[in-house]
């Protein structure tokens, strides 16, 4: 039966995906690989030990334009973008009228470039895209970017990696971008992932995508990674999965992303429900964003209710898997604050029964991000 | 000796009135690594279709059904320490668990060999 609506979309990759044997799986209106025949173990284990390359084409990109889109940003997310400095990227929350997270997403600002670079999540970019060009309307002009591909290489070896292919890169610091040639390609490449890793992002244009990610899968270092282990790799780094650990009846003080606040915007406010979400962080919330380690083996699951040891619910799991660094069950969700404390034991209601679990704290294996000599 | 297969990619092999079940090489590759095996207690009463057990892989669960009611005798202790073993050896080493086999008449509604390829094939 022909659904329109249903018509999965193709990143510029999928035919290399399925050249190298990809599992395809639905994932956010587009084919994406969730493994390849490696299997998810070894491509997890593999982007901590050495180098993984990500195709993430469908996130959504775009740039925005207007006399001054740092400042109009801020009305709608309450990081400090006007100080953001060039060639620095900057993560963001976007936030509903209510203080809720409508998405997060990575804004950068290129050296000698007017235009901001945005990249939101592949679920939401339709409608965070008309989210954003209706609130700013007159200050600022959203232009998709579609015609972009984007895929990150992460890892240890990342860095000696990348510069093989753009000589003189392995210098960036995290969360710096630039334009680069990377193997004959142009490219925007910043030191950024979502893996916990060092690592980069690239984006380039859909028709040189192939061309370059075959340049880096040369490398005998770099294996193809799915989705399945992009998903236990930003699990373990402790990193946010939007519509599972944030969402739109989430705010950014019960989400634990008050980092994620300005230290300007938090006096100077004017960002959406900014006075209750600063009265929330000053005060706290009834609930919190918190890490859990599962004792045994058993896995708990997006959606598991979280009880105290009398057994009253108190919360419930956001992200939950298997941790194949650790070798364990891994989690994250939100549960009653006084429960919070990192070591507080606690039952998770698996399959009826009471899986004894403490809170932890999150990252579950340390980020190690590119810091220090370089620029 | 004869094996079985269902339609939810279980295994059954018969010894006399004892069965010993798993999952296939097929349910194995669609799963993808094993990270958790849930065996069903010693002395436990299954129904013919009840769930029995539950494999975990990185992404998911998924509960393994009987296929055929009984008694369980036995379970595989050894994948609480290796659940790997089920993607390694899924038809041998990597089963879940044995049982007496209440009425072997159930049998006859299950796959031979032959029949479940052909079904894996046409899925």
């Amino acid at each position: 039966m022909e659904n329109t609506a249903e018509k999965l979309l193709r990143t510029p990759l999928y035919a290399l995906h399925v050249d190298l044997g990809a599992k395809i799986v639905p994932f956010a209106g587009y084919e994406m690989p969730v493994q390849y025949p490696t299997g998810i173990i070894k491509e997890h284990l593999h982007t901590r030990e050495k180098a993984g390359l990500f195709d993430v084409s469908h996130m959504g990109q775009a740039f925005l334009r207007g006399p001054d889109p740092a400042r109009a940003m801020e009305k709608v997310c309450p990081s400090d973008f006007a100080g953001l400095k060039e060639g620095m990227q900057r993560y963001g929350l976007l936030l509903n009228d209510q203080g809720g997270v409508k998405d997060d997403f990575m804004l950068t600002k290129l050296a000698d470039e007017h235009d901001l670079y945005l990249v939101v999540n592949a679920s939401m970019k339709e409608s965070d895209f008309a989210y954003i060009s209706k609130k700013l309307e007159g200050e600022l002009t959203l232009i998709p970017r579609p015609d972009r591909a984007l895929m990150a290489l992460q890892g240890p070896l990342a860095g000696q990696v990348l510069d093989k292919l753009a000589p003189g890169i392995d210098f960036l610091n995290f969360m710096r971008v630039i334009r680069a040639t990377v193997a004959g390609v142009e490219a925007i490449v910043g030191r950024t992932g979502y893996t916990g890793e060092d690592g980069f992002e690239i984006s380039v244009e859909a028709k040189d995508a192939e061309k370059l990610a075959r340049a880096i899968l040369a490398d005998p270092d770099v294996l193809p990674i799915g989705l399945g282990a992009r998903d236990s790799l930003r699990l373990e780094a402790g990193l946010c999965l939007y519509g599972h650990d944030i969402d739109e009846t989430t705010d950014p003080a019960e989400a634990d992303l008050v980092w994620a606040i300005g230290k300007r915007r938090k006096t100077e406010l004017g960002f959406p429900a900014a006075e209750k979400i600063m009265s929330r962080v000053l005060n706290g919330t009834e609930k919190k964003r918190v890490g859990i380690r599962p004792e045994g083996r058993a896995p708990a699951r997006d959606g598991t209710e979280i009880a105290d040891k009398t057994g009253r619910i108190i919360g419930k799991i956001t992200s939950g898997g298997f941790g194949p660094s650790l070798n364990a069950p891994i989690a994250m969700g939100y549960v009653e604050t006084k429960f919070a404390a990192d070591g507080t034991e606690v039952d998770l209601m698996v399959r009826g029964k009471a899986l004894p679990a403490r809170i932890a704290p999150m990252p579950f294996v340390p980020h190690r991000y590119k810091r220090g000599a370089g620029k | 000796m004869t094996t079985y297969y269902t339609d939810q990619h279980e295994w059954i092999r018969v010894e006399g009135d004892e069965g010993t079940v798993g999952i296939t090489s097929h349910a194995t590759e669609q799963l993808g690594d094993v990270v958790f095996v849930e065996t069903p207690s010693v002395g436990k009463t299954l129904k013919k279709g009840d769930e029995a057990a539950v494999v975990e892989s990185v992404k998911a669960a998924s509960e393994v059904y009987s296929p055929v009611g009984g008694t369980v005798t036995a379970a595989n202790e050894d994948l609480s320490g290796e659940p790997a073993k089920v993607n390694a050896e899924p038809e041998g080493e990597g089963w879940f668990f044995k049982l007496k086999i209440a009425d072997k008449a159930e049998l006859s509604q299950l796959m031979t060999e032959d029949k479940y390829k052909e079904f894996v094939a046409s899925h």
